[in-house]
Parts: C-alpha cells; structure tokens; sequence
C-alpha cells in the first residue's frame, strides 16, 4: 500500500531538498492535480528544472500542502502520459523532457527586453488587459506565419512558452 | 474491501433518533469527509464504528466486516474524538509512555518520538499547556503510533488555527502517502475538506444524503443557468437537486442521469464546486445522491 516507494527503511533520511516546490491558488478555479502539472512544465520553461531532475517526492508534497497524495499521483501520471517525466520504481518520479534548452542568462536578457516593451506599453497609456491582448494577437501572429512560412520552429509544439526563442 | 459497512443502521437516544436507517460502504485506501449540519448524527456515527455505542438498530463492520469495537477491528482502527482525549496534567513523554502502555506491544516508539522531534513539542510540558495544535498534533502522534489501518477524527480541525489545520491536515496527509492510511473525518471546514477528500458523505437529519467519490460526483452534477419559470423541469436528461430563482433567471444544482446529458436549448451548463454541491443537498434534506445498484432516488 506505500505510495511512495522512494522514502526507504530510514525513512526520510534524503533530506529531502527539492529543485522545484508547488504552492496552490484555490481561487484559480484549476482542480489541484493541473495546477501541479502547468507547475512543473512552467518550471522546466524556466529552466529551474531540467533532465534527469528529480520531482518532489510525494509525501514531501503531501506535507507541505496538506493535500491528498492520490491528487500528487495523478499529477505525475499526468506528466508520464504527457512525456515530461517519467517514474523508475522505487526511486521516484524525474524529468524526461528536455527543458527549455535556452540558458538562464539568455532567459534573463529576453526578460529584460520583455520589460522595457512593457515600459514603452505602459507610457503609451496601455493597460494590463490590453498588453496582454496585443501580446497574445501578435503571438498568434507570429505562429500563424510560421506555420505559413514553414519555418523549421514550427515543428515543436510547446505553446506560449516558446515566447522567448528569437528566430 | 470497505472501510466501514453499515445498514440499517440506527441509533435512538431516549425517543430521538441520532442515526437512522444508514447504509454505507465507504472504500478503503480513501480520505473520506463525513460533513453535515451540527446535530446531524456525524458523532454517532463514528462512535458506532469504533464500538463506542452500540446500534439501536441495524449493523456497522469495519475493514472488511470486522465488528465494530471488536478485538481484531480495535488493534487496526485508530480513533481521535472531538474533545481530543488526553490527561491535561500529565507532561507530553508521560501521556506518550501511557498510550504505549495501553497499547502493549502494538506501538510504534520511532514514530512518536520522530513526529514529536519534528513538531518540536516540548517533551516535558504539560499537555493542559500546550496549544490547541500542539495538543491536536499529540493526539494524533498517540493515533499514528499504533500504525493503524483505519485512521478516524471527529472534527480534527474545528479547534484550531489555520497554521495548526493546515499542519495537521498535512501530518494527516503524510501518514496516507506512508501507509496508505484509509481516514475518515468529519469537518465543517469545506475550504480543508476539499483540499483533501477524495469520498465525501454528507448526513442530515440521521441519514446518509450524499455518498460518493469526490470526482464522480462533481462530474455527474452541473449547474445549469437559464429562464425561470418553467424552470424546474429541465428535460428528461437531469434530476433538480436545488433550484436558485431570479424572477428571470434561474440557477438550477441538477444532477445528470447519464454521463452525456446535454442541457436544453437556452440553458448552460456550468461545472459545480464540492461547496456549491454539498450546500444544494443541505438546503434540500429531501435529495439523496447515492451509489449503489438502484439509481439515485430524488423526491
């Protein structure tokens, strides 16, 4: 019946650091297995989790969000089926997908320039609502050329995240 | 095999009747939520199944048809009642050292002593100076050291603070994830209730309204919203559990007999929260949601 198979005879003797944690917004309507899983693909965008990185173990999960550790299952076997990560009996579940691939320091320039767009946005009288309504129309844009073009880009499908990757 | 078993189950207090006519199955390896209004027969309930009072009427097994209260069902059941039953005077070590003694041989010291360490309570205090939370999470170190199969709180959370829930909840949590601890627990408090139950059993009245797995019945029920009036029959595709009327328009709790019941022309269908779920049965002591060869019976 042990759920997590990873915490051995000593019984939390790892101690138990993790790459990532989870925290819950229970006023955004997403049912907790999904928040888990749109957590830990943001976390592998942003290059906080990588290859062969280990998912927080279940019961660390259970622990510190108070939740059903069924709700963390399903969250992991959402991830398998999903091809991001995978479990190895006995050991836990890790990341199989590739992470984002573009280095921090690059991540970190892009966000610089995100915000100064944002800046320029913002002084010319645009609000929230409307940066992120030009923002997702010229995302669209963008993919609806590639798809158009051809580009080699084009081929992976990772949504928004791909945000940051410059042609 | 089923956690509790119950049928017919009743009990009479004087010419009261607390629980009556109860049928239950709830399965093991679940985190059940036994709510409903104060008054409603939750205490009952769970002193019945640990063998604290015996039925009026009717039967209660636990874990797979032990009697309640019997030897074999008492060394795999743990039970933490409501007023948290500990000797206010004793100093933490000396509660824990009595608990053990109680239990004889089947007590687990490593975990007690690794829970308590990892909580820092204060070994040699006196329980009456504790906190409401510290003296929630003793008993519930005293309940897990025994390691018990089948892990019972009657209203763990109503005394304490939301650190202390939330601590709780995840100690709690902790042992299911270890053990695969099957819990039964009755709360008031939704927002917790939600985080954590995977079964839900709502009681009013002495009777079970609502029994069921959480996702199974959050997927057969939907709020659908649409023109009042002509608006409690909704087609033949959904039973009216709870009906909110404007004098224009209507929100209607309605539970779908069939798992691709579509609303009417001119109605939409909305996914329903386990609040929003547990408060349209509350208001209608006369729905019932129940599992079970028969269909549900509505009134």
């Amino acid at each position: 019946m042990k759920i997590d198979k990873q915490s051995g005879p000593a019984d939390g003797d790892a101690d138990g650091a993790s790459r990532i944690t989870f925290r819950l917004d229970p006023a955004s309507g997403v049912p907790t297995y999904l928040q888990l899983v749109h957590q830990v693909e943001q976390a592998l965008r942003l290059g906080y989790l990588a290859q062969g990185d280990q998912l927080p173990r279940v019961k660390d999960v259970v622990g510190s969000l108070a939740i059903n550790p069924n709700t963390v299952l399903k969250a992991y076997r959402e991830l398998e089926h999903r091809g991001i990560a995978a479990g190895r009996p006995g050991l836990g579940t890790f990341v199989q997908a590739e992470s984002a691939t573009v280095p921090l320091a690059e991540l970190n320039g892009l966000r610089k320039s995100l915000l100064s767009w944002l800046r320029s946005a913002d002084s010319a009288g645009l609000d929230t609502d409307g940066m992120s309504a030009l923002f997702a129309s010229a995302l669209r844009d963008f993919h609806e050329r590639r798809v158009a073009t051809g580009a080699p880009r084009g081929a992976r499908e990772r949504g928004p995240g791909e945000v940051g990757r410059t042609a | 095999m089923n956690v509790i078993e119950a049928a017919g189950l009743g009990r009479r207090f004087w010419k009261t009747w607390a629980v009556r006519d109860c049928a239950l199955a709830i399965p093991a390896g679940r985190v059940a939520a036994l709510t409903g209004p104060n008054g409603a027969g939750k205490t009952t309930l769970m002193h019945m199944a640990v063998g604290l009072i015996a039925p009026t009427e009717g039967r209660v097994t636990v874990l797979g048809g032990q009697s309640a209260g019997s030897p074999e069902a008492l060394k795999r059941v743990a039970f933490v009642a409501q007023d948290v039953p500990l000797y206010k005077h004793l100093p933490v070590e000396d509660m824990v050292r009595v608990a053990r003694t109680l239990n004889g041989g089947h007590w687990d010291q490593r975990r007690a002593d690794k829970r308590l360490a990892t909580l820092e309570v204060p070994l040699r205090r006196k329980i009456g100076k504790l906190s409401r939370g510290q003296q929630a999470q003793v008993a519930l170190t005293i309940a897990l050291a025994r390691r018990p199969e089948f892990l019972i709180l009657d209203e763990p959370l109503a005394p304490l603070d939301p650190l202390a829930r939330h601590e709780f909840l995840a100690s709690v949590m902790e042992a299911v994830a270890e053990d695969g601890t099957s819990v039964l627990f009755s709360s008031h408090v939704i927002a917790e209730l939600e985080r954590v139950a995977d079964y839900l059993i709502v009681l009013a009245g002495g009777h079970v309204q609502v029994a069921g797995d959480v996702e199974t019945l959050l997927a057969g029920h939907q709020i659908l919203t649409g023109p009042a009036g002509a608006a409690v029959v909704v087609g033949t595709e959904f039973d009216v559990v709870h009906a909110q009327q404007g004098l224009a328009q209507a929100h209607l709790l309605a539970r779908r007999r069939t798992a691709a019941a579509q609303p009417p022309a001119g109605w939409q269908a909305h996914p329903v929260t386990l609040e929003e779920l547990m408060l349209g049965y509350l208001r209608e002591p006369g729905a019932y949601a129940l599992p079970g060869p028969e269909p549900a019976v509505i009134s």
